[in-house]
């Protein structure tokens, strides 16, 4: 993602000339839109709809007011759970002194016009601070570029931090200046004397209070300011506090509408099958069996396609479909297909093979990169009283979203429309549009709420199939993957193996730390520690494999969380410590994460004695700018574990949701406590080995802990909360096991291990 | 050959073949998309519908199974003036669902169970829930609303989460 935007940054600075600005504009029927706008001359052709013949040629509205003083904020991140919808409308609401109860949110069409251009710019100037009066230039920039690239992305626990710092806050701040100036210059009142508050403009000493609407008219002449003032934390009345989420009620009663609950005139079901060993394609198809069924409609081989992205390439490979006049029809008859794939060179690879590619590839550390070095490392180590060192590994993963994978096409010459959960609309309409050598202009794409999305539903494989299949059978048609299908065609969380080493000093203080592990994905920080330690050498090699990348929820952090945060509490039982005490003295440099951490320990009472066959773990991870300590209390008995209860406390800076933030993190906890003990991809003969949930289980009920948050504001820049949840549960856990019963698990899932085994010497398991 | 059965109180006649299990004659024939696909094989809990008030698993159970049969779905699950099931607010008041998938499942697992069992135990929980899956992890609202709604409402139930400094950002 990094390099990408590298390669632009010379393009986009020749591009300085093309401004944006925050502009008005009338909507068609009464009422005002307040956006950012493009200096006339940049047509938005597909808004004009929207706005009156006096209108700006608007690029993005993130605030509709209508004659009936209601205000909608225009979303351009899609909602899979995590309360997006209702956080960046929070936003708005807030600098716009909004009724919260006459706000609406919905999300923004898949046009260009909605990229989200302040991810984009996130990811590119990444921390730097800009001085208020350049931000309408680089947005203008970064509009460019995110129109360029196609960006509608919500991933990256970036919504909140992005769209809503630096598009819907200002907005709605500089309308309600608009509001106040109109308000003032009419009643003949100084501006200074003008108050606002529930969508109502207000003057005190003439007893004056009229909806905003009453002033729409006149704010779509005026010229808002480009550099708005935002209100006093301290008077927030929406942000930070408890408000129900928009999204909820219709999914209590069945109406909230998934994209398989699409329903289209005509349309036909199919269900289909890949190779099983990634990038096979057919050599042989007996689809007799198949087309002889009652219902069945037509069998069709969708062929490879591909497409480019931020994320890589995303290969759909060959494909055979049951077209149907059912779902259940369809899918039994794929289970009739005999296929025969073609060799793809990795028949003989699986698992264990891969584990000693990646023992190989670590212990030549050919081309290792470094991610950070710091002091003489080799020196330490030389002169070290005493050297600890482990190896640790994680496996693949599916994502398993609840919602299987699915989406809906009507293909017919000349256009396209697609209907589909996704987390790039505008990067699927690209992509949809590649493959049919359509123009993304011939291409309509609905995007429905999802449910789940993990990074899974960022990769568009599944839309491109349908396309090419409606296309084919010249009708519209809903392709549903089956759970296994959907569990052996991800794009996985990679494997990973991580070799530490540490020294301490003839006084027992950590003074090395050195790290090698297998493969590289992103965010780039995720394998470092926070930790005081003089030397450090932390790298990586490469170790190709033929199991598709994805990003699963939280992407590398999943691993290098348990990694690292296993391996300091190695650290601290090596030298007798507390583990709790010993990361604390490590973090007297970074007082934000040592009040994390503490917090943690104190709410769970880390000092307080758990009986026999109890055991107690913490971690500490940082992630998308937020930090989170967790505390996990387990007890196993006769071999049995049992995950009593997580402590969590996370420092988001500001959580805009507390609620939602709150639940993102039992989310994020419970997904990473899946992986931890139970989830495994394994690999046999170059294909995937599980199916269903039967075969890669998810976390239930009775095995669900009691998990209790705690959310500090402590006011630096606000965090990400869809993924901080998951990297720290299972190193707590591990730990927390390790405490219970002095067996250290350097493998996951746990699942794997008996813990009645009785360790001999040190206690190692894996 | 057909099959004739009620829905939601209405009598319904379908004429499919009749293995053709419940979870895709309520989806496809009968308009009916509360009820979810998650797994086909009675792993998910994503397809739970009520047959004569007992929770099943939709998605293998053969249409031919429910001939004669009251079939309750999520649509159904409300009075007929369209108030909804206590258990239903409770999901509200809990903000229980995140992407709310499976939701509809863990509703009429829910009910199915305080319908049997108005006062259930932590353990008369996890027997009755754990059949569904949530992957979005809302277990511990799930139990919460649960519990707010048995007869002996557990409302001293303390909050599982706190906020501070809110005032000093
Ligand atoms: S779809 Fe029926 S149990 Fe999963
Ligand atoms: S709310 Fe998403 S699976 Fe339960």
């Amino acid at each position: 993602m990094n390099r990408y935007f590298t390669v632009l940054r010379g393009w986009i600075m020749s591009k300085l000339s093309r401004r944006a600005f925050i502009a008005t504009g009338l909507v068609a029927g009464g009422g005002l839109v307040v956006g950012i706008a493009m200096r006339p001359g940049n047509q938005a052709k597909s808004l004009a709809a929207k706005l009156g013949p006096d209108g700006e040629d608007l690029v993005h509205t993130y605030i509709k007011i209508d004659s009936n003083n209601v205000v909608t904020a225009v979303i351009p991140h899609s909602e899979m759970g995590q309360g997006v919808h209702t956080a960046l409308g929070q936003m708005l609401a807030e600098e716009l002194d909004a009724d919260w109860e006459q706000v609406q949110v919905e999300e923004a069409p898949a046009i260009g016009e909605y990229a989200s251009y302040s991810a984009g710019r996130r990811y590119l100037f990444a921390n730097v601070d800009f001085p208020n009066l350049v931000i309408p230039t680089v947005d203008g920039m970064m509009m460019n570029v995110a129109d360029t690239l196609n960006l509608q992305i919500t991933g990256g626990s970036m919504s909140v931090r992005t769209t809503g710092i630096l598009a819907m806050r200002i907005a709605g701040a500089a309308t309600r200046e608009m509001l106040q100036q109109a308000a003032a210059e009419s009643w003949g009142v100084p501006v200074e004397e003008v108050t606002t508050a529930d969508s109502h403009v207000i003057h005190a000493a003439s007893n004056r209070r009229e909806p905003y609407a009453a002033f729409a008219d006149t704010v779509a002449a005026m010229s808002p300011s480009q550099t708005p003032q935002f209100k006093n934390p301290a008077d927030y009345k929406i942000v930070g506090k408890f408000v129900p989420r928009r999204d909820i009620p219709a999914k209590v009663d069945g109406s909230a509408k998934f994209a398989l609950d699409v329903r289209v005139p005509d349309m036909a079901y199919a269900s289909v099958v890949r190779s099983p060993v990634p990038g096979g394609s057919v050599v042989e198809l007996d689809d007799g069996a198949a087309r002889s069924m009652a219902g069945v409609i037509d069998v069709v081989v969708i062929p490879q396609s591909s497409v480019g992205g931020m994320l890589g390439e995303t290969l759909s490979t060959e494909a055979v479909a049951v077209v149907a006049d059912s779902y259940w029809t369809a899918n039994e008859a794929v289970k009739t297909l005999q296929v025969t794939w073609s060799e793809t060179g990795f028949e003989s690879v699986d698992s264990d093979g891969i584990y000693a590619q990646f023992e190989r590839d670590i212990t030549g550390g050919t081309e290792r990169q470094s991610d950070r070095v710091t002091g003489e490392v080799s020196a330490e180590f030389a002169s070290a009283a005493r050297v600890i060192d482990a190896d640790y590994h994680v496996p693949f993963l599916a994502h398993t979203c609840m919602e299987p994978l699915n989406a809906t096409a009507d293909v017919k010459s000349g256009r396209a429309e697609i209907w589909v959960g996704c987390q790039n609309p505008l990067g699927f309409r690209r992509d949809v549009a590649a493959i049919l050598n359509m123009d993304p202009e011939q291409v309509t794409l609905h995007n429905h709420m999802m449910g789940g999305g993990f990074g899974r539903k960022a990769r568009p494989d599944y839309a491109m199939q349908v396309a090419l299949l409606s296309r084919s059978v010249g009708r519209p048609v809903q392709l549903i993957w089956s759970r296994e299908e959907d569990v052996r065609q991800d794009f996985y969380r990679p494997a990973v193996q991580s070799r530490f080493r540490a020294a301490f000093d003839s006084s027992d203080r950590l003074v090395a730390w050195e790290n090698t592990y297998t493969n590289k994905n992103e965010p780039i920080e995720a394998p470092l520690i926070p930790y005081r330690v003089a030397a450090q050498d932390i790298g990586y090699v490469s170790s190709p494999v033929h199991i598709p990348f994805g990003a699963w929820r939280s992407v590398d952090h999943s691993q290098h969380g348990f990694f690292t945060e296993s391996f300091i509490d190695e650290a601290a039982v090596a030298v007798g410590r507390d583990p709790y005490e010993f990361r604390a003295e490590l973090l007297q440099d970074n007082p934000r994460h040592l009040a994390v951490l503490r917090r943690a320990a104190e709410e769970a009472d880390w000092n307080r004695p758990l009986g026999a066959g109890r055991g107690r773990g913490i971690s500490l991870q940082e992630s998308f700018g937020s930090l989170v300590a967790q505390v996990v209390e387990v007890t196993v008995t006769d071999g049995q574990l049992s995950v009593d209860r997580v402590v969590a406390v996370i420092d988001p800076g500001l959580a805009v949701a507390p609620d939602g933030i709150a639940a993102q993190l039992e989310s994020g906890i419970i997904y990473g406590l899946t992986a931890a003990l139970h989830g495994e991809i394994t690999v046999e003969n170059g294909a995937v080995v599980q199916s269903n949930f039967h075969d890669y289980p998810s976390v239930r009920m009775r095995e669900a802990p009691r998990i209790e948050t705690h959310v500090i504001n402590s006011g630096h820049d606000i965090g990400g909360a869809g993924e901080p949840g998951t990297p720290g549960i299972a190193p707590a856990l591990a730990n927390a096991v390790f405490d219970a019963t002095g067996l250290r698990i350097r493998q996951l899932p746990l699942g794997n291990f008996d813990l009645n085994y009785q360790a001999e010497e040190e206690g190692v398991v894996g | 050959m057909s099959t004739t059965f009620w829905v939601n109180g209405e009598r319904q006649t379908v004429d499919v073949d009749p293995a053709k299990p419940l979870l895709w004659v309520l989806r496809e024939q009968l308009a009916l998309t509360g009820t979810k696909f998650g797994c086909g094989i009675a792993q998910c809990g994503a397809c739970t519908v009520h047959i004569d008030g007992v929770a099943m698993r939709s998605c293998v159970t053969p249409v031919s199974d429910v001939d004669g049969r009251q079939v309750t779905t999520i649509e159904g699950l409300g009075s007929e003036s369209g108030e909804l099931h206590p258990l239903q607010q409770a999901w509200i008041d809990h903000q229980v669902p995140q992407c709310g998938y499976c939701q509809s499942g863990q509703l009429m697992s829910a009910t199915a169970l305080l319908a049997d069992n108005p006062n259930p135990s932590d353990a008369d929980i996890d027997a009755a829930m754990s059949g569904n899956i949530c992957r979005c992890g809302m277990y511990g609202r799930i139990r919460q609303a649960i519990k707010a709604t048995s007869v002996a409402s557990a409302s001293d139930e303390p909050l599982f989460y706190s906020v501070a400094g809110v005032d000093h950002v």
